[in-house]
C-alpha cells in the first residue's frame, strides 16, 4: 500500500485518471462497460501514438509541432497509393506498399527536422513550426485540397477488427506503448536521452553524439505521428488535408500532463499514458453525459494550467527562495 | 621524487580571451603519486588552466606532456581517454538518472539490440563506490542525493578510466567536515595507487594536510613552487598576493556621520540568524566569512529580494520594511550584486541603457525617455570611473570584467543612494581595475556614503574597511575595529573559532 | 589567503564572438530586409501587375489583422515569453464584437469587447507573470480554453451583424481614411505607437531588460511580474484590435475564424527577426516580417500557385531566415555539436 502511495506521488496524473474514471463510473451508467473502456483506448490510440514519440523528444529537451502536419501526409500517402493502378492486381495487398510509403513519409520528415536542428543548430520548436506550415502545403499540393477514401474495405476493416477481446488499434498503442518504454528505460539511446535533455554540457563531454541521437528521436516521432495518420485513416477509412490540426497541441497536452518537463532530462511513458489516458476518460466520460465538446476544452485547458501550477507550488523551495 | 616521469607537465602555456591575458606562459608539473596543490587568488587563472588541462580550452600558446608524451587535448573526452581527468567544480550530472548511468555516462555498457548491460554497470558502478565508501547503491536516481554524495558520483566518474591525473577543482566547498576526511581519504588511495592529483582550493588548512607539493598563480603567470612540508601560510601568502597590489591596512578614518542603516536582530531562516550591526555615514563596513556563511543573503534581505523572519531593518534610525528592490532603490539602499553576469547587468544591451536602468522611470520628457538625460548621467560616470568604452551605445556584454563591474557600480552610484551595497566588489577582474575599484570606494566613503563590503577576499576586506563583521554559519561571530583586527584573529573567527559572540 | 567560489574572468561572453566576416555579419543583421528586397524584385520580374501601387496596398491591407497582432505578440516575446493564445482569442473577440453589435450598436459592442479581451490577456498575465508558470504552457492551455469558450457563448453558431448597410463599424475593415484602406492606416499606426512605446518609452526598456536577463531586472528594482503582465495586456489589445477589423470587414464570423493565426503571427515575429529567447527584436521589422508573409502569399498567386504553396515557401523562408541569424551570432554556418 505504501509503494502504491509513493508511487502515485510520483505520477499524480495516475491519481487524477483514477479519480475521473471513479466520477465518470459513479456518475454515468453508460460509462463503466467494457466495450466503452474499448471505444477509450481507440479514441486514444491516435493521440497516444504521437505522445510516445513526443515524450522522447520532448525529454531532449526539443519539442515537435509539426506531427499534426505529418500525420495528414502519412494518411493522404497511404489511401492514395494503395489505390494507384500499380498495384489494381494485388488485392489487399496493395495496402502495403500504401502503408509504407505513409511510414516513410513521416521517418524522412522527422529525420530532416532532426538534421535541421542539428547542423543549424535553430530552436527545435521554431523549425518544427517552420514545418509544421510547410508541410501541411506538401499535404495540399499532394491531395489538390481533396479527401481521399479507401477503396479497399480491408484497409477500413482493419481500424474496426479485434485481436482476441481487445480492438487491433488498441493493442497496437499499448504495443508501441511497451516498446517505447523499454526503448526509453532500458536501451543505452533511451538512457541517453535523458542525459541529453538533464544535461547538454556534460553529455557532450562525456561523448555522446548529441547531434545524431536528437535526429534519431525526430525520426521516432516522425514515425509514430505517420503510424498514427494511418491507424486514424483506417477508422474513417479516409483521409482528409485538414487532418490532425491542432493534433500537436493535444499531444504536448497530454505529454505535459504526464509529467514531462519542457526543459527536458525527465518524464516517462507512464506518465505520458496517464496523460492521454487523463484526456481520453474526460472526453469519453463528458460525452456519455452529454456535456458539450466546448466544455472539455475549457476543462482541459484549465487543468493543463492547474497541473502547472500545483507542480510549481509544490516544487517551490520554501521559504529560502530568492524573491526575483 | 623529482627524477620520476611526471604523470602530467604543462610548458609554456599562454591563453588570451578578449581584454583578458588569462594565463602568460604557465609551467607545471604533477608526478604520478603526487599531490599538487595549486593556488592563486581569484582570478589568477586557475580554472581556466584548469579548462586547458580537460579539453575544455585550447591553449594560444605552449605545451601538453602526459607522461613526457605531447598530446593535444581538443575535448574533454580526449583529455579522459588519455588520462586526465577534472572533477567539476559545478557539478555536470544528470539528475533523472542513477548514479552507475552517471559514472559510465557516454559508455554505457551494452547487450544485445543496443540494450543497458544492467548487471554490468550496477556491479562496475557498485565496485567504484564501494572503493570510495559510498553507502548509496549504484541504482540510486542523482537527483536524490545530497551535494556531497553527488560529487562522489563525479569522483567516481574519474575512476572509470586509467586515471594519470585527476584534477580536484575546489572540491571541498559544499563538504561537512566528515565528508572532506572521507575526501581526503580517497586522494590518499588515488595517491598510492600511482595517480597524480591537482588539488585546487584556496584553503589553507586543507593544502598543509593533503597536499605534497604547491604551486601559486598570480594574474595569470607561474610564481613558483614549494614543497608543502618546508614552507608555512606566511610564505604562500606572500607569493599569492605578491607586491602588485597596495593590500595595505585601512588606517585612514574619515569623519563619521550619523548611522545610516542598522539591523537589530535579524534572521532570515535557515540562512542567518540574530544578525546585528550598523553602519554610519562615511564609514565602510566590511563582512568577511567563507561562502555560506549568510553574508550575501543579508545583503539580498536589506535589498528587499528576501523577507527576513524577524527582526528589524532601521534606516536612518527608524525602521523600515523592504518590500521589494522598488522599495530599496527609493529608500537609497542600493545593491551591487555578487554576480555581475547574472545579477547585475542586461549584457545584450548597451552601456547608457544599462547605467540608467534602475532609474529609467524617472528619466522622462513627457511619456518619453529624455535622452539628453540619460547621456549625461552616462558621461558623468564615465568620466568619474573612467569606465573605458567605445561609446555609450556599445554593447555591455563586449567590455572587459572590469569595465562591466565599473558599470554596474556607475549604474548604484548614480541613484545617488544612502547606503551602498558592495557585494564581491573585484571578483574576476584585473588587477589593475582592483585598485582602482577599491580606492573609489574609500573615496565614496570620504565623500559621506555609508558603504557595506562583501568579499572572500581578506586582504581586500582588510584594505578597504573601517570596521569588519566576521561570520559564520549564519550568525555574527565577531566584530572588529581595523585597529585590533589580524589576519590571524579574523581567519578564526570566520572558522567558527574563539568568536566573542559565538551562540 | 583567499576565498573563491566562480570561476575566473577572461570567459568571453557568447556576443563577443561575433567574429564571422564583416559581409555576413551585415547580411545577418539587415537579412530579413535584403530576403525582403529579394523577394519584391523577384516576384516583380515574374509578374506585372505585382509592384502596382494596387497591388502593394493591397497586400498590406490584408496582412493587416496578422500584423497587428503580430505587433503585440513581439512585445510579448521581447519581454521573454510565448503568446500561443492570441489565435483563439481572435475568434472570441471577434465572435463578441460582432454578436453584441446588433445588440448594443457598434460602439458600446467594440468597448465591452475590448474588455474581455483585456481580462483574457490579464489572466495570462497572472499566470505568467506573477505565478511564474511557463508561458508556452500556459497560453497553449489558454488556446484551448478560450476556444471553447468561443463555442459555449456561440453555441457552435456562426453570427452575423444583420444590418450591414447603416452602420458604421464598416468604416474598420472595408472603409477609407483619406484614401487609404482603414486596416492600412490602423495597421501602420498601430506599429508606430507600439515602436514608439518600446523603443522611447521608460516602459519599452523595462520589456527589454526582463526578456534580456530578468534576474538582473529584478536586481534594477524593476517589477517583473508588473512588466510581464502589462505585455500580455497590450498582446491582447492588440488582438482585440485585429478583431474589429475582421469582424468589420466580413460583418459577420465564424466561431473559429482565428484558428491557427497564433502560428502565422508568431512566424511573422520571427522572420522580424525577435529572437524568442527574448531582449531582443523590433516592432517595425515585425512589420517586415509579416509584410514578407504577405507578399508570398500574394506573389505566389499572382504566379498562378495554389494559395497553400505559400505554406511550403514560408518553411523554407523561415528556417534560412533564424539559422542566418544564428550562424551570424555564433560566427560559422554549421552548429558545433558533434
Amino acid at each position: 500500500m505504501n509503494n502504491a502511495l509513493t508511487w502515485l506521488l510520483r505520477n499524480p496524473i495516475w491519481g487524477f485518471v483514477l479519480l475521473i474514471f471513479v466520477f465518470f463510473s459513479v456518475s454515468n451508467e453508460f460509462f463503466f462497460d467494457p466495450q466503452n473502456f474499448k471505444n477509450i483506448l481507440v479514441q486514444t490510440s491516435t493521440i497516444g501514438l504521437i505522445a510516445l514519440g513526443m515524450t522522447l523528444v520532448m525529454i531532449n529537451g526539443n519539442i515537435d509541432l509539426s506531427v499534426g502536419a505529418t500525420l495528414a501526409l502519412a494518411a493522404s500517402l497511404a489511401i492514395d497509393i494503395q489505390g494507384w493502378e500499380v498495384f489494381a492486381s494485388w488485392g489487399s495487398w496493395a495496402i502495403l506498399p500504401g502503408v509504407l510509403a505513409g511510414l516513410l513519409s513521416g521517418v524522412l520528415l522527422g529525420a530532416l527536422n532532426g538534421f535541421i536542428v542539428w547542423k543549424t543548430g535553430v530552436d527545435a520548436f521554431i523549425v518544427t513550426l517552420g514545418a509544421m506550415l510547410g508541410v501541411r502545403g506538401l499535404v495540399f499540393i499532394y491531395t489538390q485540397e481533396q479527401s481521399f477514401f479507401a477503396m479497399n474495405f480491408a484497409y477500413s476493416d482493419f481500424g474496426a477488427s479485434s485481436v482476441g477481446p481487445l480492438p487491433t488499434l488498441a493493442v497496437l498503442f499499448l504495443l508501441f506503448a511497451l516498446i517505447t518504454h523499454l526503448l526509453l528505460s532500458r536501451t543505452v539511446h533511451g538512457r541517453n536521452t535523458y542525459a541529453v535533455g538533464g544535461n547538454r554540457e556534460a553529455a557532450v563531454n562525456a561523448g555522446i553524439r548529441v547531434g545524431p541521437h536528437m535526429l534519431i528521436n525526430f525520426v521516432i516521432v516522425g514515425f509514430f505521428a505517420a503510424l498514427a495518420g494511418i491507424t486514424l485513416s483506417t477508422q474513417m477509412g479516409a483521409s482528409t488535408p485538414n487532418l490532425g490540426r491542432e493534433y500537436e497541441l493535444w499531444t504536448i497536452t497530454a505529454v505535459v500532463l504526464g509529467g514531462t518537463k519542457l526543459s527536458g532530462g525527465s518524464g516517462t511513458i507512464i506518465g505520458t499514458l496517464g496523460g492521454v489516458l487523463a484526456i481520453g476518460i474526460l472526453r469519453n466520460g463528458m460525452n456519455l453525459m452529454q456535456v458539450p465538446a466546448f466544455y472539455v476544452l475549457v476543462i482541459l485547458g484549465t487543468i493543463l494550467i492547474a497541473v502547472l501550477f500545483l507542480d510549481k507550488q509544490l516544487t517551490r523551495r520554501g521559504k529560502g527562495e530568492l524573491r526575483t | 621524487m623529482t627524477d620520476q616521469t611526471p604523470a602530467l607537465r604543462l610548458d609554456g602555456i599562454v591563453k588570451t580571451f578578449p581584454g583578458v591575458r588569462a594565463l602568460d606562459g604557465v609551467s607545471f608539473e604533477v608526478l604520478p603519486g603526487e599531490c599538487h596543490a595549486l593556488l592563486g587568488e581569484n582570478g589568477a587563472g586557475k580554472s581556466t588552466l584548469m579548462k586547458v588541462l580537460a579539453g575544455m580550452h585550447q591553449p594560444d600558446e605552449g605545451r601538453i606532456f602526459i607522461e613526457e608524451q605531447e598530446v593535444v587535448l581538443p575535448t574533454p573526452l580526449d583529455a579522459k581517454a588519455k588520462g586526465v581527468v577534472l572533477i567539476h567544480q559545478e557539478l555536470s550530472l544528470a539528475e533523472e538518472m542513477t548514479a552507475a548511468e552517471n559514472i559510465f555516462l557516454g559508455e554505457l555498457p551494452r547487450k544485445r539490440f543496443g540494450m543497458v548491460d544492467w548487471k554490468t554497470l550496477f556491479a562496475r558502478a557498485g565496485e567504484i563506490l564501494k572503493k570510495l565508501n559510498c553507502d548509496f547503491g549504484p541504482e540510486t536516481k542523482v537527483s536524490r542525493l545530497s551535494i556531497a554524495k553527488k560529487q562522489m558520483v563525479e569522483i567516481a566518474r574519474a575512476l572509470t578510466v586509467d586515471a594519470k591525473a585527476v584534477i580536484f577543482d575546489e572540491p571541498t566547498a559544499s563538504l561537512t567536515d566528515a565528508e572532506k576526511v572521507v575526501l581526503f581519504d580517497i586522494i590518499r588511495d588515488l595517491k598510492a595507487d600511482g595517480v597524480g592529483i591537482v588539488y585546487i582550493s584556496h584553503r589553507m588548512d586543507e593544502i598543509f594536510t593533503i597536499s605534497d607539493r604547491l604551486s601559486v598563480l598570480r594574474d595569470g603567470a607561474y610564481r613558483g613552487t614549494l614543497v608543502t612540508a618546508e614552507t608555512d601560510e606566511d610564505e604562500v601568502t606572500r607569493l599569492m598576493i605578491g607586491r602588485s597590489l597596495d593590500y595595505s591596512r585601512n588606517v585612514q578614518h574619515a569623519e563619521l556621520g550619523d548611522i545610516a542603516l542598522e539591523a537589530r536582530n535579524l534572521s532570515c531562516d535557515p540562512l542567518f540568524r540574530d544578525v546585528n550591526f550598523h553602519v554610519r555615514q562615511g564609514e565602510v563596513l566590511g563582512f568577511y566569512g567563507l561562502v555560506g556563511a549568510g553574508r550575501t543573503e543579508i545583503a539580498e534581505t536589506l535589498f528587499g529580494l528576501r523577507h527576513p523572519s524577524s527582526g528589524q531593518i532601521l534606516l536612518d534610525r527608524e525602521e523600515v520594511h523592504v518590500a521589494s528592490p522598488a522599495d530599496a532603490i527609493a529608500r537609497g539602499i542600493s545593491l551591487v550584486p555578487e554576480s555581475r553576469k547574472e545579477q547585475g547587468l542586461v549584457l545584450g544591451m548597451n552601456c547608457r541603457d544599462n547605467m540608467t536602468l534602475p532609474q529609467i522611470g524617472d528619466l522622462t520628457a513627457g511619456p518619453f525617455v529624455a535622452n539628453g538625460a540619460e547621456i549625461a548621467i552616462y558621461d558623468q560616470y564615465r568620466d568619474r570611473l573612467e569606465i573605458k568604452a567605445p561609446s555609450w551605445r556599445s554593447i555591455v556584454g563586449n567590455l572587459s570584467g572590469g569595465n562591466q563591474q565599473k558599470i554596474v557600480i556607475g549604474k548604484w552610484l548614480a541613484m545617488k543612494p544612502r547606503v551602498l551595497i558592495v557585494d564581491e566588489p573585484t571578483r574576476g577582474i584585473d588587477v589593475g581595475s582592483k585598485s582602482e575599484i577599491h580606492n573609489l570606494i574609500r573615496e565614496l566613503a570620504r565623500s559621506g556614503y555609508a558603504i557595506i563590503v562583501i568579499s572572500s577576499e581578506m586582504p581586500e576586506v582588510l584594505h578597504v574597511s573601517d570596521r569588519i563583521v566576521a561570520m559564520y554559519q549564519g550568525r555574527v561571530m565577531r566584530e572588529f575595529t581595523s585597529d585590533e583586527v589580524t589576519e590571524d584573529n579574523l581567519v578564526q573567527a570566520i572558522s567558527g573559532i574563539g568568536g566573542e559572540r559565538a551562540a | 589567503m583567499v576565498a573563491e567560489t566562480k570561476p575566473e574572468a577572461g570567459r568571453p561572453a557568447r556576443i563577443r564572438r561575433r567574429t564571422g566576416s564583416n559581409a555576413m555579419s551585415v547580411f545577418a543583421k539587415q537579412g530579413i530586409l535584403i530576403a525582403f528586397a529579394l523577394f519584391i524584385v523577384g516576384f516583380a520580374i515574374f509578374s506585372d501587375r505585382f509592384l502596382s501601387a494596387e497591388n502593394l496596398m493591397t497586400v498590406i491591407r490584408q496582412s493587416a489583422i496578422i500584423g497587428v497582432m503580430a505587433i503585440g505578440v513581439t512585445v510579448v516575446v521581447i519581454g521573454g515569453n510565448l503568446d500561443l493564445s492570441v489565435g483563439s482569442m481572435l475568434s472570441f473577440s471577434t465572435v463578441l464584437v460582432v454578436d453584441l453589435h446588433d445588440q448594443m450598436g457598434p460602439g458600446l459592442a467594440i468597448l465591452v469587447m475590448l474588455a474581455a479581451t483585456l481580462c483574457l490577456g490579464a489572466v495570462n498575465g497572472l499566470l505568467v507573470g506573477y505565478a511564474r508558470l511557463n508561458s508556452l504552457i500556459v497560453t497553449l492551455g489558454m488556446l484551448s480554453a478560450i476556444q471553447g469558450l468561443v463555442l459555449i457563448y456561440s453555441g457552435g453558431q456562426n453570427v452575423d451583424i444583420v444590418n450591414q448597410e447603416s452602420t458604421w463599424f464598416a468604416i474598420f475593415g472595408r472603409g477609407y481614411v483619406f484614401g487609404i484602406a482603414t486596416p492600412i492606416v490602423i495597421f501602420l499606426v498601430f506599429a508606430l505607437l507600439v515602436h514608439v512605446l518600446m523603443s522611447s518609452t521608460a516602459f519599452g526598456r523595462r520589456v527589454y531588460a526582463v526578456g534580456g536577463n530578468p534576474t538582473a531586472a529584478v536586481f534594477s528594482g524593476i517589477r517583473r511580474s508588473r512588466v510581464v503582465f502589462t505585455t500580455y495586456l497590450i498582446s491582447a489589445f492588440a488582438t482585440g484590435c485585429a478583431a474589429v477589423i475582421l469582424g468589420s470587414r466580413v460583418m459577420g464570423s465564424q466561431n473559429n475564424v482565428g484558428q491557427g493565426y497564433e502560428l502565422l503571427v508568431l512566424a511573422g515575429v520571427i522572420l522580424g527577426g525577435t529572437s524568442l529567447l527574448g531582449g531582443s527584436g523590433n516592432v517595425l521589422k515585425t512589420v517586415v516580417g509579416v509584410l514578407i508573409l504577405g507578399f508570398i502569399q500574394n506573389g505566389l498567386l499572382l504566379m498562378g500557385f495554389a494559395y497553400y504553396v505559400q505554406w511550403l515557401v514560408t518553411w523554407i523562408v523561415i528556417i534560412l531566415a533564424v539559422w542566418l541569424d544564428v550562424a551570424a551570432k555564433r560566427g560559422r554556418l554549421f552548429s558545433p555539436i558533434a
